[in-house]
């Protein structure tokens, strides 16, 4: 069955691989709260509640199967958070990482960033293949010789191990927000990254972390005057001194750092005005927007709220060029989303490499692709039941009206805790990462 | 509005209220401390079925007028106190002095809280507590969400403590005091 995919309508998605425990009960340090791929694909990152990192890189093709793409395993695990108390609010501050971003790779080791509520990370991980044996002024032990023993000078020399990876803290940028971090970003300068939080944006250069810049503070005077608060900020992918921030809203604002030192003020303002007839107790809460993300190209962003994708074009600030119902069926069940809090879900959203398609996630682990080139969306589900080893993913649906068809899922059988918040694209090939409560399931498309 | 939808809109606007305050109070003691997010959006809401609740009463009891102007006033200064609970007091005083002089813009909701605020400060508590030096005093009145979402730089929320007694604590659910739950917890 065709889906969405690569700009094509013949993408037909396999299930790959899932990654993490099977069982029922869910340890919520487990809870996977980020997924990022590398600039090239080759590693995956996983960030959790437990503030863990787990990196899965992809195995070479192998030649015996040179039309199967290489599988993801785990390749590195690091606590790169740890839970803290800050004593001068009595507030405990979580160890669960909100995000993950990875550095441009500039020599054999990679950086990425990671962030929980306070505390931005650059982690170096490096392999080491190699390791330096032959010593004579030590034992086997390590314990220095005795050295009138020693007669001869002999160089150690580096032999062959097995491969260790490594990862080490690099920088810590702490102390810089008041408010709970929502995003990173690293910019095109690969020199200087922000990080958001609900009032404020701050500029950091990757070298310095006792200093960081405000670039955007929409702290009112008054705190009482607060109507809206930054959701989700990101550098342009190609222009250095362009970066968006979107907000509670439903606003993205996008700023040049050219024209001032704070960024108060937009160069531009996107704003759909809201139709009327959509007006509810809970109209604010869903046009809140939870992730913003530039396409590839940077002519383009995508904003997610509570129940649709937006495409905007960055030279049109009155509206968006494409609008996706996410589940527009959940309209109606706004107040029970209230009452059990889903409402609050802040889903992401992601680009495929060429940019012709974006994905974003639902209930029931159902995710959803929208093909921008043919108009063509499907809604897949990330189960056990579809995990066999390539077998192919069939499309969902859920049933709207008064007749429910065979296959198709009733609104209110739909399980609402079994939620996709956070997938990721490959940014050259057509594999997606598509992260369940505490599971993370790899989709290829099926290479005939 | 006919008379029955009023109420089934008024009984609607109260349950989310109470589900709203409910929230709210759970929040306070979440791990991680308050989000501001989550309070603004909750906050809106509450606004939301507070003014919704309100006018469907006038419109089932437009004799009530009269009475209605008392009740805005307390009810939506009790779903304040959890958030201004954790604040220092000195501010509380003279943000609520300040309160009644905004002329109201209808749809403005912001302002609509004003009046309502002149109340709190008899029913302030003394109680409460604060290890934290407020800075200014606030300028512009108070009312719901932006109770919530004061933060001074460098503050975070933490868990009140339950013991402020506030006039009218034995109220119950069912009477219009239903945002004096909030003084229970």
């Amino acid at each position: 069955m065709a889906g969405p995919g690569g700009g094509s309508s013949d993408v037909q998605w396999c299930f790959s691989q899932v990654k993490g425990a099977m069982d029922d009960d869910v340890a919520e340090a487990d809870i996977i709260s980020t997924v990022e791929f590398n600039h090239s694909g080759e590693l995956l990152a996983t960030g959790d509640k437990g503030g863990r990192v787990v990196i899965f890189q992809q195995e070479p093709e192998s030649k015996n199967q040179p039309q199967c793409r290489g599988e993801y395993n785990v390749y590195s695990t690091f606590q790169s958070h740890e839970p803290e108390f800050d004593y001068l609010k009595s507030l405990e501050i979580e160890e669960k990482i909100n995000k993950i971003r990875w550095l441009p790779q500039k020599n054999a080791a990679q950086f990425l960033l990671s962030t929980n509520d306070k505390t931005i990370k650059l982690w170096k991980i490096s392999e080491r293949d190699k390791r330096p044996e032959g010593y004579n002024l030590k034992e086997e032990d390590g314990r220095y010789r005795d050295p009138n023993t020693v007669t001869t000078l002999r160089v150690p020399v580096f032999r062959p191990m097995d491969l260790m990876v490594e990862a080490s803290p690099r920088r810590v940028f702490a102390n810089a927000h008041t408010y709970h971090i929502n995003s990173i970003s690293v910019n095109s300068d690969h020199e200087t990254y922000l990080s958001a939080d609900d009032l404020r944006v701050n500029l950091w250069h990757l070298e310095i972390t006792d200093r960081s810049f405000n670039i955007v503070d929409i702290k009112p005077a008054n705190m009482e005057e607060l109507t809206e608060v930054i959701t989700a900020a990101e550098f342009h992918p190609h222009q250095c001194n362009t970066f968006v921030y979107s907000s509670s809203k439903g606003t993205i604002r996008l700023c040049d750092m050219r024209a001032s030192a704070l960024c108060d003020v937009h160069a531009k303002l996107f704003e759909e005005p809201e139709d009327p007839n959509n007006r509810s107790f809970f109209s604010e809460i869903i046009s809140s927007i939870s992730d913003v993300k530039f396409s590839h190209s940077g002519r383009y962003m995508m904003t997610r709220d509570y129940l649709s994708v937006k495409i905007w074009d960055l030279h049109m600030e009155t509206q968006p060029v494409e609008t996706y119902q996410v589940h527009e069926y959940l309209r109606s069940k706004l107040c029970s989303l209230y009452e059990n809090d889903c409402i609050f879900d802040k889903f992401e959203c992601c680009w495929n490499g060429n940019d012709s398609v974006v994905m974003t996630g639902s209930y029931n682990n159902f995710f959803r692709m929208f093909d921008r080139g043919y108009r063509h969306d499907v809604t897949f589900e990330a189960s056990r039941e579809n995990s066999k080893p390539r077998s192919v993913l069939k499309p969902r649906k859920v049933s709207t009206g008064g007749k429910r068809k065979k296959d198709e899922i009733s609104v209110d059988s739909l399980d609402f805790s079994k939620k996709i918040l956070h997938t990721a694209w490959h940014p050259l090939d057509n594999i997606i990462a598509v992260a369940t409560t505490n599971n993370l399931y790899i989709f290829q498309d099926k290479v005939n | 509005m006919n008379a029955t939808t009023a109420m089934e809109v008024n009984i609607e606007a109260k349950r989310i209220l109470a589900v709203s305050i409910s929230k709210l109070y759970a929040s306070r003691t979440q791990r991680g401390g308050l989000r501001l997010h989550r309070s603004l959006l909750l906050s809106l809401v509450m606004r939301s079925a507070r003014d919704i609740y309100h006018s469907s009463r006038e419109c089932e009891a437009p004799s009530c007028a009269q009475s209605a102007p008392e009740e805005p006033m307390e009810t939506s200064s009790s779903p304040e106190e959890p958030i201004r609970q954790p604040e220092p007091e000195p501010q509380q005083a003279t943000a609520g002095s300040e309160t009644a002089s905004d002329p109201e813009e209808p749809g403005s909701e912001a302002e609509e809280y004003d009046c309502e605020i002149t109340e709190d400060k008899e029913n302030m508590s003394p109680e409460r507590q604060s290890r934290k030096r407020r800075g200014k005093a606030s300028a512009a009145p108070d009312f719901l969400p932006s109770k919530r979402a004061r933060l001074e730089p460098g503050e975070e929320r933490h868990a009140a403590p339950l013991g402020s007694c506030r006039a009218g604590a034995g109220d119950s659910l069912t009477t219009l005091s239903l945002n004096r739950v909030i003084p229970a917890f």
